[in-house]
């Protein structure tokens, strides 16, 4: 890592909310550094915990600071000198806040950037200029896609090493375009950059003045935040019912809070709702957060529903505006990509739990249509998965949910598989 | 699903959440996911900080109806009164039920040994947590870690999975996929949920001013008799007495954390008001666990340790 030499500032006038994003990639790409560097240059890693990075690499006979020592949290980690587990780092720039999800280059690498992904609303890929294209690159670029990632962001990086030259920045860009349309990958930028130098991540540098393009910073402070661009259906799964009967408030006696968060389309008060799975219909009485009403709301918020009628809802339950309702498919089926993450094979003798939105049921396997070689992309038969599969499978369900495809919207197309034996979280699908 | 780009754009509605009201609605969500799928969960209060947002976010959750836990408190008997204080008058306040578990009868019942009197307990508190969980049969217990605040923490789930022994095993942790967060537990197992995992300490002070909230009076300035030692301040108190040869001074202090007296030091401060904490948290260059915790320093994998044997 080069020197820090100065912070820069940053406006804190519009909070314009907050991004979740990833970055893929190995320690050999940069990826650490260019990390560390935004933390740096964001002033989010402070001095003791640099000291403490300082002191342990000094410790190692090392030359310049490990930046990887500030996600490796774990002893085992720190021990074996890898990456076991996907870390969360936080920056802010004043303007907006940051999540990144930090997921490990090779140790069970589908499983754990499946994880990091379903949360992110944009992916940065490292690729090292020397190298070009690789296998892993096609690889992280496929799963980011399969996980519904809208914002791409190609980083070109370790541009210092080849002689920051237009001609393979542009080499690259075109090889990437060319499978990137295959897949049907559609928001990509490119950005040509040195992590070590800190050229075009926060400031331009001096060494690329043939690109014209934004900074990395540019492309992160500007990128859509995820609920604008989610399903404008109102999607609101029910996660509690508000039942007080405080025996000293008789206002109380007929209160039935749908408690939940509205995780897509927005709702106000007079609106004609359906409750899925049941389909019954009833209309908007009052919308309240911690107590007190609102006219409107909308996606993420979390807030607390009542109705005009008497209705029998449950944690499980799905409103859904009428109108935005038809398509929300009450099934007793279910397609989708599945993603295997137990220890132990997917076995199609054997029931498990899915979980969609707040509600589990049953589930037995329905059949694998085919699973995916994810360096290859091509697409082979199999009986079973094992950890890291990823295969398009049918899942019978013993109770109905309500679902919609993810493509179309993340939060009710997709389910995780649980184990019942051992409660542990197998598998992660996304509804077709 | 044929809605077609202008009609959708005709009918988008959305207003924009800026980070704390996301943060906010977040860990409602995660509070609300504990009140469905757990059975008997219990909500760690401590009178610090970080559970005073706690208990505003399940006001948030939950109100008008009462919050389906309990408040639990683990008192290792080396708190500063007026943090306890704080403790009693808020839940009164809220009207909601406060059971209080003192590591001084682990020491009493001889499950929690200390080496030297008035060693710090901080680590002795997993005892009593894990005999209370087993009292009152709790299969979740809600706390304010936050991921920003050590390493170990930054590595662990939302929803924590603990075995009988509440112990956490880094390297074999339920992947928590979207928001769908699993928090199925055999017999004697338990959950360890964390509603503000993503918030960092700025986010903390920033929430509180939002919402006005109360703290106890020990956050802000005032005047302490302290010791420097390793670049900490330590606090001169009653069992953390001034050693021959030290010297004691009078300063302005406040602490950014508060916990066990033995481990907890305050930092030089004339902050006052929360804007004024606000500011000084913006531009500071230490962590919060690095410029106030005298135990942490000890090894790089003291909390990963504790955790795996049951703290929180």
């Amino acid at each position: 890592m080069g020197t820090i030499e100065r912070i820069p500032e940053f406006s804190a006038a519009v909070d314009s909310g907050l991004l979740r994003f990833l970055t893929c990639g190995s320690v050999d790409d940069g990826k650490s550094t260019l990390i560390g560097r935004l933390l740096f240059d964001t002033k989010a890693i402070l001095a003791d915990a640099l000291h403490a990075i300082e002191k342990t690499s000094t410790r190692r006979g090392m030359e310049a600071v490990d930046l990887s020592l500030l996600t490796d949290g774990l002893q085992a980690e720190r021990e074996q000198g890898i990456t076991i587990d996907v870390a969360y780092r936080y920056f802010s720039t004043g303007r907006r806040k940051y999540i990144i999800a930090d997921a490990p280059g090779h140790e069970q690498y589908t499983r754990n950037m499946v994880t990091a992904a379903s949360t992110a609303n944009l992916a940065i890929i490292l690729i090292d200029a020397r190298k070009g294209v690789l296998t892993q690159t096609r690889r992280h670029s496929y799963l980011a896609h399969l996980v519904g990632i809208p914002h791409l962001i190609v980083a070109v990086n370790k541009m210092d090493l080849v002689g920051y030259d237009q001609a393979v920045f542009e080499s690259i860009r075109e090889e990437y375009l060319a499978f990137a349309r295959q897949l049907g990958i559609n928001d990509v930028r490119f950005i040509p950059l040195s992590a070590l130098n800190g050229d075009m991540l926060v400031d331009r540098g001096d060494n690329l003045d043939w690109y014209q393009g934004p900074t990395l910073i540019d492309v992160l402070e500007s990128a859509p935040a995820a609920h604008s661009e989610s399903d404008e259906r109102f999607r609101f799964p029910v996660q509690y019912v508000c039942r007080p009967h405080l025996a000293d408030n008789p206002l109380l006696h007929d209160y039935r809070g749908f408690m939940g968060r509205i995780e897509s389309g927005a709702i106000a008060v007079g609106d004609e709702v359906a409750v899925l799975p049941s389909g019954h219909r009833s209309r908007i009485k009052d919308i309240q957060v911690g107590g007190s009403s609102l006219p409107r709301a909308f996606a993420e918020q979390s807030v607390t529903l009542l109705l005009e009628d008497e209705l029998d809802i449950s944690r499980g339950d799905m409103i859904v505006r009428t109108g935005d309702g038809e398509s929300a498919l009450v099934t007793r089926r279910i397609e989708a990509m599945l993603c295997w993450l137990g220890d132990r094979p997917l076995d199609a003798q054997r029931k498990y739990v899915i979980r969609h939105a707040t509600r589990e049921t049953q589930a037995r396997l329905d059949g694998i249509a085919y699973r995916l070689d994810i360096n290859t992309l091509n697409q082979g038969t199999a009986d079973d998965m094992a950890m890291n599969d990823i295969a398009r499978v049918a899942f019978k369900l013993a109770q109905p949910l309500a679902v919609d495809r993810y493509a179309e919207n993340r939060a009710t197309g997709a389910f995780i598989v649980i184990d019942s034996s051992t409660n542990n979280t197998v598998g992660a699908g996304m509804i077709l | 699903m044929n809605a077609s780009v202008t009609e959708r754009d005709a009918v988008r509605r959305h207003a924009t959440l800026d980070h704390l009201e996301w943060l906010e609605a977040e860990a409602i969500y995660i509070l609300r996911e504990v009140a469905g799928q757990c059975s008997n969960p219990a909500l760690l209060f401590s009178g610090g900080k970080d559970s005073i947002v706690l208990l505003r976010l399940a006001e948030k959750a939950f109100r008008p109806g009462r919050f389906p836990f309990p408040l639990l408190h683990i008192d290792t008997g080396h708190n500063y009164p007026e943090v306890i204080d704080f403790r009693d008058s808020r839940a009164c306040q809220l009207n909601e039920r406060l059971i209080v578990r003192s590591v001084e009868s682990s020491i009493a019942r001889g499950t929690v040994r200390l080496k030297s009197a008035n060693e710090s307990r901080n680590k002795h508190q997993s005892v009593t947590l894990l005999e209370t969980i087993e009292e009152f049969g709790f299969d979740a217990c809600i706390g304010g870690a936050r991921r920003d605040e050590e390493k170990a923490r930054a590595k662990e789930r939302i929803f924590s999975f603990r075995d009988e022994f509440g112990g956490w095993d880094p390297k074999n942790q339920r992947p928590e996929l979207w928001d769908l967060f699993n928090a199925r537990v055999h017999k004697g197992e338990n959950i360890r949920a964390f509603p503000i995992s993503n918030w960092t300490e700025l986010d903390v002070w920033q929430y509180i001013a939002r919402e006005g909230l109360s703290l106890p009076s020990i956050y802000f300035t005032h005047l302490r008799p302290v010791i420097r030692k390793k670049g900490l301040l330590q606090p001169v108190t009653g069992l953390t007495p001034a050693r021959q040869g030290e010297t004691v001074e009078l300063l302005q202090v406040r602490f950014r954390t508060v916990g066990d007296i033995t481990c907890t030091a305050p930092v030089e401060s004339d902050a006052d008001t929360v804007e004024k904490i606000i500011g000084e948290t913006a531009t500071t260059t230490i962590t919060e666990r690095g410029a106030t915790r005298l135990d942490d320093q000890a090894s790089e994998a003291s909390m990963e340790q504790r955790k795996k044997e049951g703290y929180f």
